[in-house]
């Protein structure tokens, strides 16, 4: 909390989601807009609009002329004159619009299909195991910090093909980018730039020494007969990493939050393995981690309220997923739910690119340590901590083993 | 009656639940795109398979049609 963020006093018309409450809790603010907007606004961030339930979420995203998906990260700092345009952005494909986006996205989809993620199951299975194994001994241990984080990290380094030895500067990077939103602009530009540097200097490796990964993949990738240009592929990396990180890391966390305070919910998923399936859906329904956000493209009546060019929209997916008209008991955790229509990888032309793997790495996670754990608990529920900004899970999770 | 399953190309947008909850009756594209195998009649043994997989996709692209067969 800032000057420039001072407490939220009502919700409905001065709403922050960098907000204490919120971070600790926003389920019940949620519930609350959905009676009585259900679209929200605040002056905050110079403008900003919050729809909550599941249709009007839906309506933003399939939307492409009101809305743009020119910057999806809702900071004190809009795109400027000088930033890349609408079409492509500053991290190609999150922040293109059509037609530009499609073409990018196509060029990436072949990498992140079922069958090549599928080939980075045994290297997360045994880094699952090992992170475990490090445990050893201990009755009381940091689940967020000392499990969940590493796995996304380090698979997604594998998968770029940058040293494993850079796990470290990689979290320090995605919390600058991706929880610390209330920088001044001038911070943000500093921390962007180190970041493009690093990236810099790996694809130059690259470039230098190409080799079978993802990074050498963009280096050498094509559209229309003509190489990315650096700040394509630079911007690209830039977003699996702040996007296949702080993501993943939320969810696996958030899962073992929930098991962790549900003894019968444990039990029921470590008797019966064939009952993950559904389990990890409603996980990612109940505890979705990503809120998007889009710019409004043009003056628009939205509903009744009037958008203004330039003005921020969060796109609340786990709201969405929340919302009792479209799931019944939405606030329930049912581990057998058979019928789970969740956006927690979006909706629409820029549904999770990742999402392939983020369920892979959420159900090796789980599977390996209710493998090893299968009865767990919270050491100390008020030292459990979660991440502000747009990212939602838990980033301080301590857990008692027990015997 | 037979039930056949049929992917709206224009809705789906590639999230692979049906191929995972189904993998004998859709079959994804290069680009992760899902359609329905052969002309998507459901096999007796995989119609709640199919009816899961109506249930569990995002973008309601999935159809289940269920037809008068007339034996030849």
């Amino acid at each position: 909390m800032t000057d420039r963020h001072p407490p939220v006093s009502d919700w409905a018309s001065d709403f922050d989601h960098t907000d204490p409450a919120w971070i600790a809790d926003p389920y019940p603010i949620w519930d609350d807009l959905r009676r009585r907007c259900p679209v929200a606004h605040s002056p905050r961030y110079g403008g900003t609009w919050l729809p909550v339930t599941h249709e009007l979420v839906s309506e933003v995203a399939y939307d492409h002329d009101r809305f743009t998906s020119r910057s999806v990260v809702v900071t004190e700092r809009r795109p400027g004159p000088d930033d890349p345009p609408a079409p492509i952005g500053v991290a190609p494909p999150i922040t293109s619009d059509p037609p530009f986006h499609a073409i990018v996205r196509r060029m990436l989809i072949p990498a992140f299909a079922p069958k090549p993620i599928a080939a980075l199951e045994p290297f997360t299975r045994e880094l699952c195991r090992e992170l475990l194994a490090a445990t050893d001994g201990r009755s009381v241990f940091d689940a967020a910090t000392e499990y969940a984080q590493h796995i996304p990290v380090r698979v997604i380094i594998r998968f770029l093909g940058f040293p494993q030895s850079d796990a470290d500067l990689f979290r320090y990077f995605i919390r600058r980018v991706m929880e610390d939103v209330d920088q001044t602009p001038e911070e943000r530009e500093e921390v962007l730039g180190a970041l493009d540097e690093y990236m810099d200097a790996q694809i130059d490796d690259h470039r230098a020494h190409p080799r079978d990964d993802l990074t050498t993949f963009l280096c050498e990738a094509e559209i229309g007969g003509e190489k990315l240009s650096q700040s394509h592929i630079r911007g690209t990396m830039v977003l699996l990493m702040i996007a296949g990180i702080d993501t993943s890391w939320s969810a696996i966390g958030a899962s073992l939050w929930h098991l962790a305070r549900h003894a019968e919910d444990r039990r029921w998923l470590a008797a019966e393995p064939g009952l993950m399936d559904t389990a990890l859906e409603e996980f990612l329904r109940a505890y979705a981690p990503v809120t998007m956000a889009r710019l409004v493209a043009k003056d628009c009546d939205f509903h009744g309220h009037q958008l203004k060019e330039g003005d921020w929209l969060l796109l609340p997916f786990p709201a969405a997923n929340r919302d009792p008209r479209a799931f019944p008991d939405a606030d329930r955790v049912l581990l057998d739910r058979a019928e789970n229509r969740h956006a927690a990888f979006g909706l629409g032309r820029h549904r999770c690119l990742g999402s392939n793997l983020a369920r892979m790495e959420l159900r090796v996670a789980l599977e390996e340590w209710l493998a090893r754990y299968p009865d767990f608990e919270l050491a100390d529920p008020a030292a459990v901590a979660w991440s502000g900004g747009q990212i939602r899970g838990p980033r301080q999770l301590p857990i008692r083993i027990r015997p | 009656m037979a039930l056949r399953v049929h992917v709206d190309p224009d809705r789906c947008q590639g999230h692979n639940r049906c191929y995972s909850i189904a993998p004998d009756l859709f079959e994804l594209d290069d680009l992760g795109m899902s359609s329905e195998i052969g002309s998507g009649l459901v096999p007796t043994a995989l119609v709640a398979a199919a009816r899961r997989a109506e249930a569990n996709c995002p973008e309601h692209a999935i159809r289940l049609v269920t037809e008068l067969v007339t034996e030849p």
